[in-house]
């Protein structure tokens, strides 16, 4: 059943507030996220007063200059700073992106952060993957063949094929969509997700793979995939422009096909 | 470490639903509306089946000015939850998933709606 309040220990109190330095003009305020494990108190919401003259133009730069300049116990991920890692998935301004790709000019007034949505959290903006990660690995994705591999060279795809994958391979696993979309939400145990389904979908339309039908097998649940309904917050959030509910209506198309 | 304890994050609290997320949302929404609807249809049936006197008593009730508007409002519902319907089936034959399609198919719906419902009560009170 859907849960669509906080539980007790999740709501978020009233934070603390870190004012700008003096003589600074340009500043914009940072509302972030904080809950720390060992202290058994409620989430917070931090004011950090940024100095913008001198933060990088991204969301992400403003994080590490939080955590370098005012605030080193500000906790987050982040690696690759351009998009490509998938590490620094946040909620900001009420939309899951990437922190690294998220101009803080093209948010207007504060600036929220929070973490994934509907996510056991770690520390501070750090959700716990750990669920998402094995839903990712239930739907076995990898190559799965039935006929030996060519002993002279690799199992060959024409570009025709190939092309089937554009908008697939692309996606990095960031769970922007997949903690974006209100069914994932309300049955996070049971329903893949659009992120996983994705990928689900990716290997259901690779040439290459000879399992289709078991994989179909595998998706023809309830909840497991038919929890979609066209909501499309996934398309909506996906940083890198992909379309998870386009695949999931695929991976419906084909369980009528097949029929 | 005790892993028990942990929070779980907001998400309906400070999502911000985009278009298309909200006229899914009318869509369940109507559908309710449209059951609790379904019962004031049936009042009148039943009346009318009772005899005059029930159904006199019904046609004073319903053609009252609040429940009038009430029914006006019933209408678009009944159009928006038909017209968004129709836009589920496009989706279900695949086609519509482009974000810009998807943010003008529900602009679509929404207009159509609009229009049948000033349709219907044009005919009804011409």
């Amino acid at each position: 059943m859907a849960q669509f309040v906080l539980p007790p220990n999740s709501r978020i109190k009233q934070g603390e507030h870190h004012e700008a330095p003096t003589g600074v003009s340009n500043t914009r305020t940072f509302k972030v996220y904080r809950w720390e494990p060992d202290k058994g108190e409620n989430p917070r919401l931090d004011t950090y007063e940024v100095d913008l003259d001198t933060c990088g133009p991204m969301v992400l730069d403003a994080l590490v200059k939080i955590k370098n300049e005012i605030d080193p116990t500000l906790t987050f991920r982040r690696s690759c700073r351009e998009g490509i890692c998938g590490s620094c998935a946040m909620n900001i301004d009420g939309r899951n992106t990437l922190a690294c790709i998220q101009a803080i000019d093209e948010i207007d007034g504060d600036v929220r952060i929070y973490p994934l949505p509907s996510m056991r959290v770690v520390k501070d903006l750090v959700p716990d993957m750990t669920h998402f990660y094995a839903q990712y690995a239930s739907i076995r994705p990898w190559l799965r063949t039935e006929t030996p591999t060519p002993p002279d060279r690799e199992r060959l795809q024409s570009p025709e094929d190939r092309e089937e994958l554009d908008g697939l391979y692309e996606c990095i696993l960031c769970a922007c969509c997949q903690t974006s979309c209100p069914s994932y939400w309300w049955n996070p145990d049971r329903y893949l997700g659009p992120a996983v389904l994705l990928q689900a979908y990716r290997w259901i339309a690779d040439s290459r793979d000879e399992d289709t039908a078991g994989r179909l097998d595998d998706l023809d649940d309830a909840f497991k995939l038919y929890r979609c309904h066209t909501i499309m917050n996934c398309a909506s959030a996906c940083p890198k422009g992909l379309n998870p509910a386009k695949a999931i209506a695929e991976i419906k198309r084909m369980m009528v096909a097949r029929q | 470490m005790s892993t028990d304890n942990r929070p779980l994050s907001p998400h309906l609290q400070v999502y911000r639903l985009p278009f298309t997320a909200l006229t899914s949302i009318s869509h369940r929404i109507s559908g309710v509306l449209l059951s609790g609807g379904a019962l004031v249809l049936v009042y009148w049936v039943i009346a009318a089946a009772a005899g005059p006197q029930a159904y006199a008593t019904a046609s004073t009730i319903l053609s009252s000015l609040p429940v009038q508007v009430l029914i006006f409002l019933w209408t678009f519902v009944l159009f928006y939850h038909l017209c968004n319907g129709i836009r589920h089936l496009v989706w279900d034959v695949g086609y519509g998933f482009d974000l810009r399609t998807a943010q003008r198919s529900g602009q679509i719906a929404i207009g159509a709606a609009a229009a049948l419902t000033l349709i219907a009560w044009l005919i009804a009170l011409v």
